[in-house]
């Protein structure tokens, strides 16, 4: 993955294009092994005017394959990886090519707002008003009515990933902050403050899946495996749920992965979670399985999520710190954690001991959701 | 953006404006609001209209201060989601201090024009 941050001026296609030769060469293929290209992106025709972004990125990457966007707004590149699972595990191909690019940096505050309003629903929702993080406030303030919670545990959720981004070098934000930073931050939708909020991003991110077939025959060196893959849907607008407080799309992707995966949720040891905001780790930790509902929000605070807790979740910063492009997010979870598990990323010695791993990546307010859990190979 | 009408929805918005808010009922009494042909419960595409609840409480609602440029002028204002029985709305509090607004709180829908665009907007008074 590119670092992600602020690069207003760089293309989508330019920040791809390096994600994809970062990947290939950590993959030691060439771009003519690729025979599938699946690519997210959310934004483009707010952020470029550009629409038709399969085949653009394909040349991009060099790769002469046919090449699919996938738009599931923030779940896009992590679809996009589901995509590419199937797609082995159909036989269709044995190299595929996954990831996603969001160039955010060049719309102003209010135009990222309207252009991120658009993975809600654009009749019952963005014609009320409802921004991105409007609706997940609506989560908020109704979670906090029912089950309890304040903004100070929400708050450390922020100031947990902000840590844990520090040394982060990919990361958007690397510095430390604190609750009281959290809870003076001026108010974007209440409850939330500004640090509630995962920043608009510039970047990408890219992987090259291959099938063991492949890896064997080619004598590489695959040292971590996709082991279960979920997805599942829910209404788009909050409006439609049984309960706004709870995300059951997360739930049955969860689900989903585990069964594919034939673990349960006390077998994961590390977790890459949506955390856009951050009630929205919240929710992710509650719908996985790791707690019951309405007992997370007190995790972070406790410390039982953090780099040296039980379940130590968002090593990489999370969307909060290590910046959140939105259609690059999905696959830049999976090189974090891939990176995680081999033990090359900067935490990797937090959870040396760690062999699987999960990701989580959410659209909208998880009306789309995919889980993937990755092991690592001969662990 | 097209000014063309959104055929359901603009029609939902019309009948608060006459006084006649109706949801779409499905064959086991469950409700949707418009434009919708398929009912979400059972897949029956045999929807009726009936009479919207006259009110509804308030399941969640929040202040936004950081608005899209459609509502540059009007924020910061309470976007609120309320429960009317058979169906929940969303929409914009009237007609009330933010600082009062509650959930649980009763209130009645109605329609009303954003101060930035002049669009119509459904909004939510207290009973």
């Amino acid at each position: 993955m590119t670092k992600f941050g602020a690069s207003p001026e760089r293309t989508a296609r330019d920040l791809f294009a390096q994600a994809a030769g970062e990947a290939f060469d950590d993959s030691g293929l060439d771009p003519d092994a690729v025979e599938e290209l699946f690519y997210g992106n959310f934004m483009g025709e707010f952020a470029e005017t550009q629409g038709h972004q399969g085949p653009l990125m394909a040349d991009a990457a060099s790769v002469s394959a046919p090449a699919t966007r996938i738009e599931s707004a923030c779940a896009s590149s992590g679809v996009a990886v589901r995509y590419g699972v199937n797609h082995i595990r159909s036989g269709a191909a044995d190299v595929v090519l996954v990831g996603g690019a969001e160039r955010m940096k060049n719309l102003s505050t209010p135009e990222g707002t309207r252009a991120l309003s658009a993975a809600a629903d654009a009749l019952y929702e963005v014609k009320a008003g409802v921004t991105f993080p409007g609706a997940y406030s609506l989560m908020a303030n109704k979670y906090f009515d029912e089950f309890g919670g304040t903004r100070e545990d929400l708050a450390h959720v922020a100031v947990k990933n902000h840590e844990h981004a520090v040394e982060n070098d990919l990361a958007q934000f690397n510095r430390a902050i604190s609750v009281e930073d959290v809870l003076e931050a001026p108010t974007v939708s209440a409850p939330f403050g500004l640090y509630d909020c995962s920043p608009m991003s510039d970047g990408a991110a890219a992987a090259v899946l291959v099938s063991e077939a492949f890896a064997e025959d080619h004598g590489m060196e695959t040292d971590v495996k996709i082991t279960g893959v979920g997805q599942a849907s829910d209404s788009l607008a909050l409006q439609d749920r049984v309960s706004i407080p709870e995300t059951p799309a997360a739930v049955e992707a969860g689900e989903t992965a585990y069964e594919d995966a034939g673990i349960e949720p006390s077998d994961v040891d590390v977790a890459e979670v949506h955390d856009c905001f951050t009630i929205a780790e919240v929710l992710a930790l509650e719908s996985l399985g790791f707690y019951e509902p309405g007992e997370a929000i007190t995790a972070a605070r406790d410390g039982e999520t953090a780099i040296d807790g039980e379940l130590p979740v968002n090593l990489s910063g999370g969307l909060k710190a290590k910046g959140h492009p939105v259609g690059a997010t999905g696959c830049a979870q999976i090189s974090e954690l891939t990176k995680l598990l081999r033990g090359d990323h900067v935490n990797s010695d937090a959870v040396s001991d760690a062999e699987i791993g999960l990701t989580h990546n959410a659209g909208g307010t998880v009306a789309s959701c995919v889980v993937h859990v990755l092991e690592e190979v001969d662990a | 953006m097209s000014d063309a009408r959104d055929e359901g929805y603009d029609d939902f918005l019309d009948a608060v404006e006459d006084d006649e808010p109706y949801y779409l009922e499905g064959p086991d009494g469950d409700g949707s609001l418009p434009p919708k042909r398929i009912d979400p419960a059972t897949g029956s595409q045999e929807l009726t209209e009936q009479p919207l609840p006259e009110t509804g409480e308030i399941e969640t609602y929040t202040q936004t201060h950081v608005a899209a440029p459609d509502f540059a002028d009007d924020a910061p204002f309470v976007v609120a989601v309320a429960d009317f029985g058979p169906v929940s709305v969303t929409g914009q509090i009237r007609g009330m201090e933010p600082s009062d607004v509650e959930i649980g709180q009763e209130v009645q829908i109605g329609v009303d024009r954003t101060e930035t665009t002049d669009e119509r907007i459904l909004v939510f008074e207290p009973v």
